[in-house]
């Protein structure tokens, strides 16, 4: 079937092997970047969800809505090429110091990533049994401390495995960065490939480098499941 | 930079939007986005029907390198599929493949994973005792998951296959990689020509990405909060 014969030589050593690693370390890079701002931006959108004040909770609504249904492609060219004329200039000229594609690409991940996020959050929120809250409030806590001491510890245990989840579905997505010129593993592979025509070789190593990414990912949703959960059923 | 945002760009090339350059041309836009996702959506629960039974099989045999299918495909991004598909289509077949061909192929592959998880988890959560009462009339165990367990099953899944639906719907824009020209790669063409309204062509497109989507989610809403209620009486 195929008359091609395999360099492998090519991509475990050499300057195309540190192309790739260079690339491996960069979707590292963007992927823990967006995924700890993801979260914290997650946390507050999920708040401001599960808020009594109306215009609050809407806004929170509209934020989740539109972003979970619009593809990320699209999100990150809009922040690529189009966010310039929403920020004032000075912004502007901050940006265009730094590396304004890693910056886009973190932006972009950041907010697809917490708008599902938020939902995890929040269903995390809503399987705690309502007398936990009702129990703190009782004992004297406001609504957003009984939330911070009692409510979103327990909540954040039972969501972790879903945000680490969240969190692969992130690395995965951080290769549509590629397009906005960002150097990480899938632009490298494509790089190497159109080098050295090595299609097969470069993808073959991008691919299992991604492979073993996502068992690391999983694996550790697994350990946590065996540690902390099984406790927490008192098994 | 007067006026501050410029809508008359979309207006000039709306049919371009929604249709490319068909009737003249091909086929394009929305359109053609559309014409993507439901074929790749057809071909993908056929694929994750059969995968996702396989993956429940008795056997071994079968269930093992299932599962590692599965699990391969659902381990690596879609756009290394769709690099995949670009590279080993034309060499597997002989000939070249059109582009819109290669991302059907990518996206049907990849969305058949997620579908085969979605069945897996239907087929699963259907109690045992039906499997069980079905053996005991006599069926044979595939006859067993295919009348009944399967039927049952498939109810529960649907809102799960809806939300499959439009995150397929997403992932066409996927396609601008490969040069197809769905919404995604008319609005970048647009784009280029224009020069100075990226902000206005990107965030119109993500307006009709969001009106599509939107849809569909409330569908798949509503659909859950019936069987909820199902399930209540």
């Amino acid at each position: 079937m195929f008359h091609y014969q395999f360099d492998w030589g090519i991509v475990t050593s050499g300057k195309y092997f540190e192309w790739l690693l260079s690339g491996l370390y960069t979707t590292v890079q963007l992927s823990a970047v967006s995924i700890v701002l993801a979260f914290l931006l997650g946390l507050i959108i999920a708040m401001m969800r599960m808020s009594r004040v109306l215009p609050v909770r809407w806004f929170a609504y509209g934020y989740l809505e539109f972003f979970r249904n619009t593809p990320l492609l699209v999100q990150m060219f809009f922040w690529y090429f189009g966010s310039y004329k929403l920020l004032p200039e000075a912004v502007n000229d901050v940006l265009a110091q730094t590396n304004f594609e890693f910056t886009a690409a973190v932006i972009a991940l950041t907010i697809y990533t917490s708008a599902f996020i938020a939902e995890d959050i929040r269903s995390g929120v809503r399987s705690i049994p309502k007398e936990q809250m009702e129990a703190a409030r009782s004992s004297g806590f406001s609504y957003i401390r009984a939330m911070q001491y009692v409510v979103l510890p327990q909540a954040i245990r039972i969501t972790i495995p879903p945000l680490i989840n969240q969190f692969l579905n992130l690395t995965k997505n951080s290769s549509l960065a590629m397009t906005i010129g960002v150097a990480e593993l899938t632009y490298q592979a494509r790089q190497v490939e159109s080098y050295t025509f090595r299609g097969y070789e470069a993808f073959t190593a991008a691919t299992l480098v991604y492979l073993a990414l996502s068992l690391f990912i999983t694996g550790l949703v697994n350990l946590y499941n065996k540690m902390v959960l099984m406790r927490m059923r008192g098994e | 930079m007067d006026p501050w945002l410029d809508f008359t760009v979309i207006r000039n090339n709306l049919t371009y939007f929604f249709i490319g350059s068909y009737p003249h041309g091909n086929l394009g836009g929305v359109a053609l986005t559309l014409y993507l996702a439901v074929t790749s959506c057809v071909i993908s629960f056929v694929g994750g029907l059969i995968l996702g039974l396989l993956s429940v099989s008795r056997h071994r045999a079968i269930r093992y390198p299932t599962l590692a299918v599965i699990n391969t495909v659902r381990g690596v991004p879609l756009l290394m599929v769709i690099f995949w598909m670009y590279f080993l289509l034309p060499s597997l077949l002989g000939h070249p493949v059109p582009e819109s061909r290669t991302v059907i192929a990518a996206l049907a592959l990849f969305t058949s994973a997620y579908m085969a998880e979605i069945v897996r988890a239907g087929v699963e959560g259907i109690p045992r005792g039906q499997t069980e009462a079905a053996l005991a009339t006599g069926l044979r165990p595939w006859q067993a998951l295919v009348y009944v367990v399967l039927p049952q099953g498939l109810r529960n899944m649907l809102p799960s296959f809806v939300n499959q639906f439009v995150s397929l719907i997403k992932d066409t824009s996927l396609a601008y990689i490969v040069g197809v020209s769905e919404l995604t790669q008319v609005a970048t063409q647009v784009n280029n020509r224009s020069m100075v309204h990226p902000t206005e062509i990107f965030f119109f497109i993500a307006a009709v990405y969001f009106i599509i989507c939107f849809t569909f989610t409330s569908i798949s809403r509503r659909l859950e909060s019936r069987l909820a209620w199902r399930k209540s009486i």
